[in-house]
């Protein structure tokens, strides 16, 4: 079993000291420098004077994990309780078998049920072409909500009975029982179910580089072309030799990207923590 | 009981460890491959008399997602009339065939650029070592949305609208439209060559514009947007959007072999140094007239014969008539 576990170590370790020691490379050949990769807004590698401002991607990976996590999380929340609180009949028997289904869909095929259906309802009902990060959000939506519902409908379900018991007892309705015992005290939980899904959203390549139409700009509304940090990483990895100033460039997008996920990781374990008391 | 499965659970792992190891040896040393396929290969040679050759090897290809199809198809014929030889195509794009290549991790890069454009600078020396096989054409033309109203842009029209100086279809002669670019990513090679032949300028990416990765997704979009432009290779047009005539000359196989459209680029199949005998006996039933002639692959897959060209193309872009 120990040798397990070790595996398990080395292989995490010798990942994040390849990404990091590739992503690091972009600053310590002296091409870039880390404020000008962070917070550049022109990215240009081709260019005869090339520039490498990461921070478009940066903040389109952050505004489509954000407005996914804002469409999603009610949504969840609610499937959550409708499954263990109000029906825990019929409605978990339904709704758990769709959740499933939802999470075990390939992520192209939303991609594509997303440039078929969700962008060309965009373009006929807003200014635009239907392509940006308000498409991208939504499918993102889609994709991390049986994360979110799973995790919030387990914390609901895991909560003690006599807590519902003793509410209804001092004579409050359903509504005031989940409202004013439930939803507080399972709080923390479900949050570690909305950063789990958020940091699948911030991770997603696939789907949200077909929809969003990668852009290498912060967009100037929800309904124009953007990038993120992944979608640009798949675009261009590729289709540029190792090594390159513009390969390096990708590299050190994807410490980022990684760096996140320890953020991300962070954060469900303080609310874990929380969770405890 | 616990004890066994503990040792099951032991064995398993080290041996998937012991063939990880094996897949990076293959990556990391392609002599190890080839020797491996020839050690198959001999104990299998006096079987397969009838397959009349004494070939045998291996043969490790990655890169240009374009040319991937091409070489696949050629490497099953290949394989089928040369039992000992076992080829293995993989994607990666140009870049990951040239770096491979370059490193020696596979037999042969393919890619849709010159290998000097992308191994640059500090890459400069290994570009010298690439010995360059050019295996077919692919023309690529202008499309836009089939309600633009325009039949033919000139070279100067076609850089006003992909740097944004004009940004609506009436000001080139069509319907009263805002123009969108579908653009491809600034690294690609697709890309590089369009601007290269079609526009004769690097351009910027605009703020708006949508990039897509592939042609097919290119294809799907110009035919849904209103107003939409980019390019596509000549194998990807149909019905669904509009081609556009270059400076009024058709963007058509002719033309092309011709030399009178200029948008066009190699294929190119890079070794390291010259090719081993197995890898050339497979470059040169690439270049075969059963491959490049109207009824073979190449045709048939939407590519232009390399050997059909009446031009030719350096580095530099200088054309020479043949």
């Amino acid at each position: 079993m120990s040798f397990c576990v070790l595996l398990l170590i080395v292989i995490i370790i010798s990942m994040v000291y390849f990404v990091a020691s590739k992503g690091i490379s972009t600053f310590t050949s002296g091409d870039v420098k880390v404020s000008e990769f962070l917070f550049g807004t022109k990215w240009s590698p081709e260019a005869d004077t090339p520039s490498y401002g990461a921070f478009p991607f940066i903040a389109g990976s952050f505004l489509v994990t954000l407005i996914a996590a804002l469409i999603a999380s009610p949504l969840s929340i609610c499937a959550a309780l409708f499954m263990t609180e109000i029906v825990p009949g019929w409605g978990k028997k339904l709704l758990q078998p769709v959740i499933e289904l939802l999470s075990g869909i390939p992520s192209v095929v939303y991609g594509f049920v997303g440039l078929s259906v969700i962008v060309p309802f965009l373009r006929n009902t807003f200014p635009g072409q239907g392509i940006g990060v308000a498409a991208g959000a939504l499918v993102l939506s889609v994709m991390i909500l049986p994360t979110i519902t799973s995790v919030a409908a387990d914390a609901l379900a895991s909560l003690p009975q006599n807590l519902k018991e003793s509410s209804f007892a001092l004579g409050a309705t359903r509504w005031q029982t989940i409202a004013r015992v439930i939803l507080p005290t399972t709080f923390p939980a479900i949050m570690t179910g909305v950063v789990l899904g958020m940091a699948r959203a911030f991770g997603e390549a696939l789907a949200v580089q077909m929809v969003i139409g990668n852009a290498p700009f912060v967009p100037r509304s929800l309904f124009e072309s953007a990038s993120t940090l992944t979608s640009v990483i798949t675009l261009s990895m590729g289709n540029t030799t190792m090594g390159s100033p513009q390969n390096n460039a990708l590299w050190s997008m994807a410490l980022v990207l990684m760096l996140m996920t320890f953020v991300f990781v962070l954060l469900v374990r303080m609310l874990e923590r929380r969770n405890k008391i | 009981m616990q004890f066994r499965k503990t040792w099951v659970m032991a064995l398993a792992l080290t041996s998937v460890v012991a063939l990880s190891a094996c897949g990076n040896n293959n990556g990391g040393n392609n002599a190890a491959t080839n020797n491996g396929g020839k050690n198959a290969a001999a104990t299998n040679a006096p079987t397969e008399t009838s397959s009349g050759t004494d070939l045998s090897g291996s043969i490790l290809a990655s890169g240009s997602t374009a040319l991937q199809p091409l070489v696949e198809q050629v490497a099953e014929k290949f394989m089928k009339t040369n039992k000992g030889v076992d080829i293995q195509v993989q994607g990666g794009g140009s870049g990951t065939g040239l770096t491979q290549v370059a490193e020696k991790q596979v037999d042969i890069g393919n890619s849709d650029v010159f290998a000097q454009e992308k191994l640059k600078d500090a890459d400069a020396e290994k570009a010298k070592a690439l010995v360059d096989h050019q295996v077919a054409v692919v023309a690529i033309a202008a499309v836009t949305h089939k309600d633009a109203g325009v039949d033919t842009l000139t070279k100067q029209q076609l850089v006003d609208i992909f740097t944004g100086k004009v940004t609506n279809w009436k000001e080139v002669g069509g319907a009263d439209q805002k123009i969108q670019i579908i653009n491809r990513p600034s690294s690609s090679g697709t890309r590089a060559t369009f601007e290269n032949f079609a526009l004769g300028t690097k351009t910027e990416d605009l703020q708006g514009s949508i990039q897509e990765d592939s042609s097919g997704t290119v294809k799907k979009m110009i035919g849904e947007t209103p107003g939409a432009i980019g390019y596509l290779a000549l194998s990807y047009l149909d019905d669904s959007v509009k081609t556009l005539k270059y400076d009024g000359v058709e963007p058509s196989v002719d033309n092309v072999i011709t030399g009178k459209y200029p948008v066009w680029a190699y294929e190119h199949m890079y070794t390291n140094g010259e090719p081993t005998e197995v890898v050339k006996a497979f470059l040169d039933y690439m270049v075969s007239d059963e491959v490049q002639n109207e009824n073979g692959d190449v045709v048939e897959l939407g590519y232009i014969p390399a050997v059909k060209m009446q031009v030719s193309r350096d580095v530099a872009g200088k054309v020479t008539t043949k």
